[in-house]
């Protein structure tokens, strides 16, 4: 299954799952919610941190939380 | 009408302005303190509601939930749960921003859930039309059953519509957003659920909770808040893709900062030198105006030196909290986080630690503070210790004494010169080291800590100059007070050990060296200072000469030396009986113990003694070196005894070499470097850290990388 790690810069996709446990609570509220749409804006060198805007909000996380959170591209 | 004090608490989730509300709402009437028992600034500020009602503003910390997941969190929950709390407000404002008002109204309904009657702030309504926001306020204020005030702290309107809302609280309906029996359970309501539960259970709870509210958030706004997606204006999509490129990115970041610290050097070089003059004139008055004795030379050498010690670094402090809340404030700071997470984990440290790090070249005691929002204890504890590696304002003066002394000010290439360089090197061995601990605790540590990562990239603004001026103003208070009362009470205990005799050459210093003077004469050392004194004195008088165009005969430069000669062969007995009288005072005495333990390092007593007081700050190195030097030789003829002559001029007791050499100086300025000399510091790493374990390990570790580095240059170099 794909994830956001998987998105390509510019790429949009709808947020399917992710688990409860690992996941910040913090993204959580921010908007991370299953349904909602992701959008990858940028990247960094060296694998760091994704830049992502979720429900309207920009939020950036680091590639290891991203890559646990299932999508489908839209 | 009421003569009590309504009790309002302000919360909102952070960049919504809820800060710039509170500036508004209260101005300067406003304080820091802090919560008892955890390290949570606790902003407090009055505000006249009109002219008989007066408020309390809690400025809450910025949160994006009450889910206690943080300590912010935890304090807020505290507050607002329990009526009993000193702080439980009549009335709760929730500040929002309009852009981000679903994400925002999920504290919001948490809040209102606990009964409190609730206002609903909505912020930066100018960003409505170019947004091509609407939304329609009367549906809004019917869904949620609350009292809604637009505002835009920017343009500062609306200010008074929150006033008047919170003056007609008692209005506010508090019924909650959503029934309990639609959460299976519920930490709002429940909040002993919160320690019951596993984390794993509870946090499904929670995402349970957080999903419930999103559905009605969602179906409150569907309504009345309509936003026209074409007239989103790509600006802020445009400047993102150039300050967070992969490339550009990090070189717009170094050369901001390299403008940064040209500019504090450039702007606070005038009024560090106002503030040197003028405390120098003040003791220089106080001297002369009251009449001599112990008293009038505490407060000339103890006091007013103390308190100028602490003065002269505001202007450097000030300006680097200038930039750094100017660059927090625009949303610049959030990109530089992001930007450098990859590099700073690799460290041990998180993107958030680059705050902290750069604060620190201004003063470690803010920029510790300033470590509050990592997530993770390890990458947090890491910024920590590492923090006072970073060149701090008090370490400049040291420095710049010291490569006035040992370097030689030739130029190098174009533009550089060999002093500039030796700073810039400086910067770069403390920045150096503190990656290399920093790498160093990451791979020993043994703490078990989540780091996990999210922060949210605020929209870019042009900063408000309230915010920023508030900022900057707190920032530096925090340095005054907690480092100044340090700097002020060891700059009194210095001036008193130096002044206590222990044995009888410390009372007799007046007879002894008067009586071997008058028996043996000058000894070469004397001869060599009076020589120094004559050669000033001349140089003097050519330039008097030739200011006012008179032509100076030799004879003429003679006589006048000779009618100065008694004059000159005094000062040198005076000068003599001070040092006589430091060398046995109780001061002398611990310099002369730990002689032995600096001696491979290339320093002598004096320097010990500076060393040792230098341990309660820095800075006050050159006040100790001052008053080592200066102490009992009143009345200074002008540039003569400037300490850096005093220190170029200064010899091994024994050997007669010269004391301050290129290795000893190099030796002393790694030292400098390195060690952790500063008491206002450990003492915040003790609040921060909760207990004495990591400022020991801290002062030891880097006593012992300092005496290491000053032990190997010394020894090489010499």
């Amino acid at each position: 299954m794909l994830t956001i790690a998987n998105l390509q810069k510019g790429e949009k996709a709808k947020i399917l799952d992710f688990p409860i446990d690992t996941i910040p609570l913090k993204l959580i509220e921010m908007g991370c919610l299953p349904g909602n749409e992701v959008t990858l804006v940028q990247t960094t060198l060296f694998n760091g941190p994704l830049f992502l805007t979720i429900n309207g909000s920009n939020i950036a996380v680091r590639k290891d939380t991203a890559a646990q959170i299932f999508i489908e591209k839209l | 009408m009421s003569d009590t004090v309504i009790q309002v608490a302000l919360i909102g989730n952070p960049n919504t302005g809820k800060t710039s509300l509170f500036n508004h709402l209260t101005g300067l009437n406003q304080k820091v303190g802090n919560y008892p028992g955890i390290t949570v600034d606790k902003k407090t500020g009055t505000c006249k509601l009109s002219k008989t009602q007066k408020a309390t503003i809690l400025d809450l910390p910025g949160t994006y939930s009450l889910n206690a997941s943080s300590a912010d969190e935890k304090i807020a929950i505290d507050v607002l749960n329990d009526p009993n709390n000193e702080n439980y407000p009549d009335v709760a404002v929730v500040v929002t921003d309009v852009e981000q008002l679903k994400r925002n109204l999920l504290i919001f309904t948490q809040v209102k859930d606990l009964h409190i009657p609730t206002i609903l702030v909505i912020n930066m309504a100018d960003r409505m039309k170019p947004k091509g926001i609407t939304i329609d306020i009367p549906q809004l204020e019917a869904d949620l059953n609350t009292k809604i005030v637009v505002i835009s702290s920017k343009l500062q309107t609306g200010i008074s519509d929150v006033k008047e809302a919170i003056l007609a609280y008692k209005s506010i309906s508090t019924e909650v957003c959503i029934p309990a029996e639609r959460f299976k359970q519920n930490t709002i309501k429940n909040p002993e659920l919160l320690t019951s539960l596993t984390a794993a259970e509870l946090k499904k709870v929670q995402h349970h909770e957080t999903v419930i509210r999103y559905q009605f958030i969602n179906n409150s706004l569907k309504n009345s808040y309509k936003i026209d997606k074409e007239k989103a204006s790509d600006l802020q999509t445009k400047l993102d893709r150039i300050f967070t490129h992969k490339i550009f990115g990090y070189l717009i970041f170094g050369l901001l900062l390299l403008l940064i610290f040209q500019v504090i050097f450039e702007w606070s070089s005038v009024p560090m030198e106002f503030i040197d003059e003028t405390f120098g004139a003040l003791a220089d008055w106080t001297k002369a105006t009251l009449p001599a004795g112990m008293f009038t030379d505490l407060l000339a050498e103890g006091i007013i030196a103390g308190l100028g010690g602490i003065v002269i670094f505001i202007p450097q402090i000030a300006f680097l909290f200038l930039f750094i809340a100017i660059l927090e404030e625009s949303g610049y700071m959030s990109r530089v986080v992001f930007l450098m997470d990859k590099i700073m984990r690799r460290f041990g440290m998180s993107g958030k630690s680059v705050v902290p790090l750069i604060s620190g070249a201004a003063c470690a005691i803010p920029a510790i503070m300033a470590t509050r929002n990592i997530e993770s204890w390890k990458e947090r504890l890491i910024t920590i210790l590492v923090t006072p590696f970073i060149t701090c304002s008090a370490r400049l003066p040291v420095y710049a004494i010291l490569i006035a002394l040992v370097i030689p000010s030739e130029r190098v290439f174009w533009i550089f010169n060999w002093q500039g360089l030796t700073l810039m090197g400086l910067y770069v061995i403390g920045f150096a080291i503190a990656l290399l601990s920093a790498y160093i605790l990451h791979k020993t540590l043994k703490i078990e800590s989540k780091s996990y990562f999210v922060v949210e990239m605020p929209k870019y603004k042009v900063p408000l100059f309230k915010n920023v001026a508030l900022t900057v103003i707190e920032k530096t208070k925090t340095f005054v007070f907690e480092a100044g009362k340090i700097i002020l009470a060891i700059s009194i205990i210095l001036w008193v050990l130096a002044s206590v005799g222990v044995n009888d050459a410390f009372t007799n210093a007046d007879k002894i060296v008067t009586t071997s003077i008058e028996e043996n004469g000058f000894n070469e050392i004397q001869e060599v200072s009076l020589q120094n004194k004559m050669i000033r004195f001349e140089e003097s008088l050519k330039e008097e000469a030739s200011k006012s165009n008179k032509t100076l005969t030799a004879q003429d430069v003679n006589t006048a030396i000779a009618e100065k000669m008694p004059e000159f062969r005094q000062a040198v007995i005076e000068d003599e009986i001070a040092a006589l009288k430091l060398e046995n005072s109780a001061l002398g005495t611990i310099g002369k113990a730990i002689e032995p333990a600096i001696k491979p390092l290339g320093y002598d007593w004096k320097i010990g003694i500076a060393l040792v007081s230098s341990f309660a700050a820095r800075e006050v190195f050159i006040g100790t070196l001052a008053t080592i030097y200066s102490v009992g030789s009143e009345g200074d003829d002008e540039e003569g005894n400037t300490i850096i002559a005093k220190m170029q001029s200064e010899v091994h007791a024994n050997s007669g070499k010269k004391v301050f050499t290129f290795a000893s100086g190099i030796s002393l300025l790694l030292f400098y470097a390195f060690a952790m000399q500063c008491m206002s510091t450990l003492a915040i790493v003790k609040r921060e850290t909760n207990g004495w374990k990591w400022p020991m390990i801290q002062l030891i570790g880097m006593t012992i990388i300092a005496y290491v580095a000053g032990l190997i240059a010394f020894q090489f170099l010499k």
